[in-house]
């Protein structure tokens, strides 16, 4: 280091070339080692079970019996994610979690769509137009976040029942929406009342509607909340088990309950590396959504609206 | 036609009264500017207007017709707002055609007014571009396109060039000036500032505490201002102002300033009702009317002998301020001459008696 630093001094320094003033190391200090530890202690929580469920997941029931845990496999054995994927056993159906998996994207999409669009309109109405007693019924919405789902469960099977939907894909949908819906739109409400007053008044001037003010204006504004909630409600949506299990028919299970299924099916001794696969792919879905959408994080989606 | 009229205004928030009582009217082809200090109610007087908010009472007609309950959308009316707030996800184009589409003009139409539009303000260039794209002139241009294009009776601006530049505001300024002669459109213009109400109204509504103080053109507002208020506000620097009591001893009324041993003929004041003996006033006195040493020739109302306390040069301008027992006194003085005041030196100013002005001390109103 000190003879390179020498010879370029040496060599003469040119004045255009920058002057390097020697930043000043860093010594690493008690907290940050503390903070250094916890975080590894964090990580290692989620990876060692996870790492335990992979390797598993690749070996033969051979190697499994042995009850070495955290061995690596013998061979790079596939078959057992073939197995749950198409032949795994749900009580007497052995079609594999690819059942569940066509289920959980069937109830995905109306979940979705429904849950996203009710409280969209509401967060916007609620933050952007005059709506009679708007603070009381945020305030009440916003209790309604803190009521646990337990408690309206079996009302819930009732009104879905009475709505016909119950047993189908629209009734996980709409309890889906119904649940979601208080903290959705204290969110969207959030992020919508942060819109600069000038350009609604603006809208207000030279358009008026309601819907197309939203259409036009406001929805093309939302791309950074919509990924937000998105990944929210595709994580809420696919994991759950509870709305799916107490609200779905025989033939609208999601993943998770055929996933359950699988588990606690066992014809003879327990097919560990199947049961691993299972759940390795029935995590999988919102774990690549999380990677997909992480790009389209937009930033400063106003930008501009205002003086620069 | 397009006669925009408030009657009776009352606007207050909660407990707090903006506007109070409030009337005006304004013709039809007028450019009236709102002008007032911050928190006078001009603004929201101007979103009365708009219909942006309610009124608490009141009436306000445009050409006739009675808009107090209509949605801001049917009132006929465009908007230029302070930060401009384009429409960030749009085009210009999209910017200007939302207001047009929303009318259900055909497309022909829309195109045509958005290529007369652009063509006017010259942001033809920029028509496919998005709103961050644009530098600070070229969105206030926009705003201004997206209000033309709507070809609408009465134009409302919100202190649309607060947020540019010194140059760019005077470019502004005569744009927006050249505009309104052009389509001679009635335009309802607020702002803090009084360069841009002297030079582009043709009448100013000078407003206080939700009251208009004074409604009239920039020159009889500068020449002849209503009240204490309008005196102090108008005029860069302001006026000055002595307390003072008036004696009309030998038929020709004068005044003594209390503070200072100065004597004010005001035989060259016109009264608009005769003063009295013992009367308490406040005398106004622009810095710009003061008379340089030696250029009194004896025709001046009054004089001030006073010591320099400091100077002023803005290039072709200079203000001297002087030393009184109540303050300071500000008077221009030509930059050639200023450079001789050095502070302490005692000048003798000359008033002439035609530029007094003379307010009652206790209402503040004029005399």
């Amino acid at each position: 280091m000190t003879t390179v630093a020498e010879t370029s001094l040496a060599a003469g320094r040119s004045l255009d070339e920058p002057i390097a003033f020697p930043a000043r190391k860093r010594r690493i200090k008690g907290s940050s080692i503390a903070i250094l530890v916890f975080l590894t202690i964090c990580a290692l929580f989620f990876c060692v079970p996870l790492y335990v469920v992979v390797v598993t997941s690749l070996k033969s029931m051979d190697q499994i019996r042995l009850g070495d845990i955290f061995s690596l496999p013998w061979t790079l054995d596939f078959s057992a994610w073939v197995t749950a994927w198409d032949k795994s056993c749900s009580g007497t159906l052995c079609q594999g979690v690819k059942v569940g998996f066509l289920n959980s994207l069937e109830i995905l999409f109306p979940s979705l769509i429904l849950s996203m669009g009710l409280s969209c309109v509401t967060g916007y109405a609620l933050a952007l137009w005059n709506v009679k007693w708007a603070n009381t019924f945020l305030f009440i919405l916003f209790l309604c976040a803190f009521v646990p789902f337990q408690i309206i469960m079996v009302p819930l099977i009732v009104i879905t029942g009475f709505l016909h939907v119950y047993g189908t894909i629209w009734g996980i949908a709409v309890v889906h929406a119904v649940l979601a819906m208080p903290i959705l739109t204290l969110i969207f409400r959030n992020y919508y009342k942060d819109i600069p007053t000038e350009i609604i008044s603006a809208a207000l001037m030279d358009s008026g509607s309601f819907w197309r003010i939203f259409r036009e204006i406001i929805l093309p504004m939302s791309g950074n909340i919509m990924i937000v909630v998105l990944i929210l409600q595709i994580t809420s949506i696919w994991n759950d088990f509870l709305i799916g299990l107490t609200y779905g028919g025989i033939g609208t299970q999601p993943m998770t309950v055929i996933l359950a299924n699988v588990v606690i099916t066992a014809l003879g001794e327990a097919n560990y590396n199947v049961d691993m696969a299972a759940a390795l792919l029935t995590a999988l879905p919102p774990l690549v959504i999380y990677f997909v959408l992480g790009k389209f994080f937009v930033q400063g989606i106003t930008a501009g609206a205002i003086k620069g | 036609m397009p006669r925009v009229q408030f009657e009776k205004i009352h606007k207050s928030f909660g407990k707090v009264t903006v506007l109070r009582n409030l009337d005006l009217e304004i013709e039809d082809g007028e450019f009236v500017v709102l002008l007032g200090p911050s928190g006078c109610g001009k603004t929201t007087l101007l979103n009365l207007l708009a219909g942006l908010i309610e009124v608490s009472s009141g009436r306000i007609q445009i050409g006739g017709r009675e808009v107090t309950d209509l949605d801001p959308k049917d009132r006929g009316l465009a908007m230029v707002f302070q930060s401009y707030a384009l429409y960030p996800t749009k085009t210009v184009r999209g910017n200007l055609r939302f207001g047009l589409s929303a009318q259900k003009l055909d497309r022909a139409e829309q195109d045509r007014r958005i290529a007369w539009a652009a063509k006017l303000l010259q942001i033809e260039p920029l028509l496919d571009r998005k709103p961050a794209q644009l530098s600070g002139g070229q969105r206030q241009r926009v705003a201004i396109g997206r209000a033309l294009v709507k070809q609408v009776p009465v134009f409302l601006f919100d202190e649309p060039l607060s947020n540019l530049d010194a140059k760019l505001r005077t470019e502004t300024r005569i744009e927006i000036k050249r505009l309104h002669d052009e389509t001679r459109s009635t335009i309802v213009y607020v702002t803090h500032d009084q360069i841009e109400a002297m030079t582009m109204a043709t009448r100013i509504a000078i407003m206080n505490s939700g009251v208009i103080q004074q409604f009239d053109t920039p020159d009889v507002v500068y020449e002849r201002p209503a009240n204490l208020f309008v005196a102090g506000f108008i005029g860069a620097p302001a006026m000055n102002f002595f307390p003072a009591t008036v004696s009309t001893a030998g038929g020709r009324p004068s005044a003594a300033l209390r503070s200072t041993d100065v004597k004010v003929d005001l035989a060259g004041y016109s009264f608009s009702k005769p003063p009295r003996e013992g009367d308490s006033v406040t005398l106004g006195f622009r810095p710009e009317h003061f008379l340089p040493p030696g250029e009194a020739n004896g025709h001046a109302a009054a004089t001030f002998s006073l010591p320099v306390q400091y100077t002023e040069k803005t290039g072709g301008d200079a203000t001297a301020y002087f030393k009184t027992e109540t303050g300071l006194l500000a008077a221009s003085i030509s930059p050639e001459r200023i450079g001789a005041f050095k502070q302490g030196d005692v000048v003798s100013l000359g008033f002439p008696g035609s530029k007094l002005h003379v307010f009652d001390a206790a209402s503040g109103q004029r005399l």
